[in-house]
């Protein structure tokens, strides 16, 4: 942290709170949040679809130090999701067009939630479906299961038939909120899609329909082309961007969602490292998701907890709800 | 599934060996002693706006050593800036990864194909070491060939070459056929044509087939599901007919997936 950029005072706090001892001022720090009554441990997350549901991670990352583990999306039935390529890196960031393979709601309650169980650490289960009956169906399939947070997935660019067709359309994102939170037995974060002309219309959409708690961004549609194969990177022609390259459109979206709405925010895209949260808490965001960050380093989200925890010793902030939207 | 280590490895050496090809040996904590042949490593850049680790599969160890060498292509800005680095620099890694080549299916006795082609070569390498009966490499270059002194002590050589230059012109199986070669089980990495005419000739001749795939990857480690492959029955992991090739594979047996 280069701390010549911030006021005198803070500095000179930082100084004393070192002299004094760093452990103990640790132990005064409270970096609990809620979302919708839920309180997570810290405000660190994981981004849907890319740390599966915890297993393949669970060798690099404590698991149980998450905040909570949001697992890859998932539907009522098996999906095949898309032909390979489904990825492809670009500048700062990649591209996917997974199509949201995933095995379906019953193996996700018999094999990933039992697992997720043995954790201290809040479970929050992202759906997708191709229709609002098949959004329905898997709601209602969670309604008995250790599920804290239900995250519904209606901004997957990937997918024809379902996700993004809900995302964009401020009319169809409350109709499908309202049916969805009809069923619900948990909160419902309806997870929202940066693909529009202005997000605070989808997120307000949201909002009337009765969601909980939004997350944005989901992926940016984009198109990567190989000059040597004359052809598409991916098999999908288009995918979603992800990564640092889109953070700063992210952090923007997400100050100005903080300030259309009355719901809880978490916060996403490109964050990869401690720096990249706080962006996000600062603009107005309750939680963060770590996504594609986990790809180029599989405990990333350990050193940004550890990161977020040094920042606020640093700055002698106690409890970080006094960061949550601090910057207006 | 056996443990899997990120670490910051010491480059001991590296050695241009071909055109475009280069031979990296670098010294490990952990990875090196655990890695099987067939499996690979996650090779990270140090330029951050290059997200991705570069899968690379692992040509040779030196377990008592602690040593791995891997030899790879330039294929784009990351393999080109790993190709720039020098022994004594470090390199962040993740591995072993994948489940490797099954070395028990061989035995005294029995004969086996370890067919290479291109920069599907290197993990022969290490294969041929382990591997125990009697080794017959058949390997396919473009012109160019590399890595043939390190194979010929562990086995025969066969080599095929696309311009005629070196040995047989043609593919590994115009090679298999001129010398009227056969084994009882084989084992291959390659590009997905030759894999495929692997696949479709071990189906006619009954022989049993282990191929390793290649995809694009992003966290090599299962979760992410960019590098399936279309598998003959549903998987037990995806309930559906797509296995990771990080995972499950990168080798597969040929009657198991679909080319």
């Amino acid at each position: 942290m280069r701390s010549g950029s911030y006021p005198q005072a803070l500095q000179a706090n930082f100084q004393t709170d070192f002299a004094t001892g760093e452990r103990e001022a640790a132990n005064m720090i409270d970096m609990k949040v809620k979302i919708a009554g839920v309180e997570l441990k810290n405000p660190v997350m994981t981004a849907s679809g890319t740390f599966g549901s915890g297993m393949e991670f669970s060798e690099f990352v404590d698991l149980n130090r998450l905040g909570a583990v949001v697992t890859k999306g998932v539907a009522n039935v098996p999906w095949p999701g898309n032909p390979t390529p489904r990825i492809a890196e670009t500048c700062g960031g990649m591209m996917n067009a997974i199509g949201l393979q995933n095995p379906g709601i019953q193996v996700l309650c018999e094999r990933d939630l039992p697992f997720l169980q043995q954790y201290d650490t809040k479970v929050v289960v992202n759906v997708c479906g191709k229709s609002t009956e098949d959004y329905c169906e898997v709601v209602e399939r969670l309604a008995r299961e250790p599920v804290d947070l239900l995250e519904i997935n209606i901004s997957c660019p990937n997918v024809k038939e379902g996700g993004i067709a809900f995302g964009q359309n401020p009319k169809a994102v409350e109709a499908i909120t309202a049916e969805i939170k009809k069923r619900a037995k948990q909160p419902v974060i309806m997870k929202l899609s940066p693909n529009v002309t202005d997000i605070t219309e989808t997120a307000r959409a949201a909002e009337a329909g009765g969601a909980d708690a939004l997350s944005l961004i989901n992926t940016l549609t984009g198109m990567k082309i190989d000059v040597n194969r004359r052809t598409f990177a991916l098999a999908n022609k288009t995918g979603g961007v992800s990564g640092p390259a889109i953070k700063p459109i992210a952090v923007r979206m997400v100050y100005e969602t903080a300030r259309a709405v009355k719901l809880p925010v978490i916060g996403m895209g490109g964050i990869s490292c401690a720096e990249d949260a706080l962006e996000f808490i600062l603009a107005g965001a309750t939680a963060v998701s770590v996504g594609t960050a986990n790809f180029r380093n599989p405990s990333v989200t350990m050193e940004i907890i550890d990161g977020i925890e040094k920042y606020m010793e640093q700055y002698q902030v106690k409890n970080i709800a006094e960061l949550i939207g601090a910057v207006r | 599934m056996a443990e899997k280590f990120k670490e910051t490895a010491k480059i001991v050496s590296q050695e241009k060996i071909g055109t475009g090809i280069f031979s990296m040996w670098l010294q490990t904590e952990q990875i090196a002693g655990t890695a099987r042949p067939g499996q690979f490593i996650s090779v990270y850049s140090r330029d951050k706006s290059r997200m991705l680790p570069r899968p690379i599969s692992i040509c040779e160890t030196d377990r008592d050593k602690g040593r791995l060498r891997i030899v790879y292509r330039v294929a784009g800005k990351g393999t080109e800036e790993f190709s720039g680095y020098q022994a004594g620099e470090m390199l962040d890694i993740l591995g072993p990864l994948g489940n490797g080549f099954p070395l028990e299916r061989m035995a005294e006795g029995k004969k086996a194909f370890l067919i290479g082609g291109g920069i599907g070569i290197p993990p022969m390498v290490q294969l041929s070491k382990e591997l125990k009966g009697e080794k017959q490499m058949v390997l396919g270059y473009r012109d160019e060939l590399f890595l043939t002194e390190d194979l010929k002590a562990n086995g025969s050589l066969f080599i095929a070459t696309e311009d005629g230059s070196t040995g047989t012109r043609g593919n590994v199986l115009d090679c298999i056929r001129e010398h009227q070669l056969t084994a009882d089980v084989i084992y291959a990495c390659g590009p997905t044509p030759m894999l495929r005419a692997l696949k479709a000739y071990a189906e006619e001749n009954g022989i049993e087939c282990w191929i390793s795939l290649e995809e694009k990857m992003a966290c090599g480690i299962g979760a992410c599901l960019a590098c399936v492959c279309k598998s003959k029955e549903v998987d037990a992991h995806s309930k559906v007919h797509n296995k990771r090739i990080c995972k499950e594979g990168p080798v597969f047996l040929s009657t198991e997936v679909e080319l």
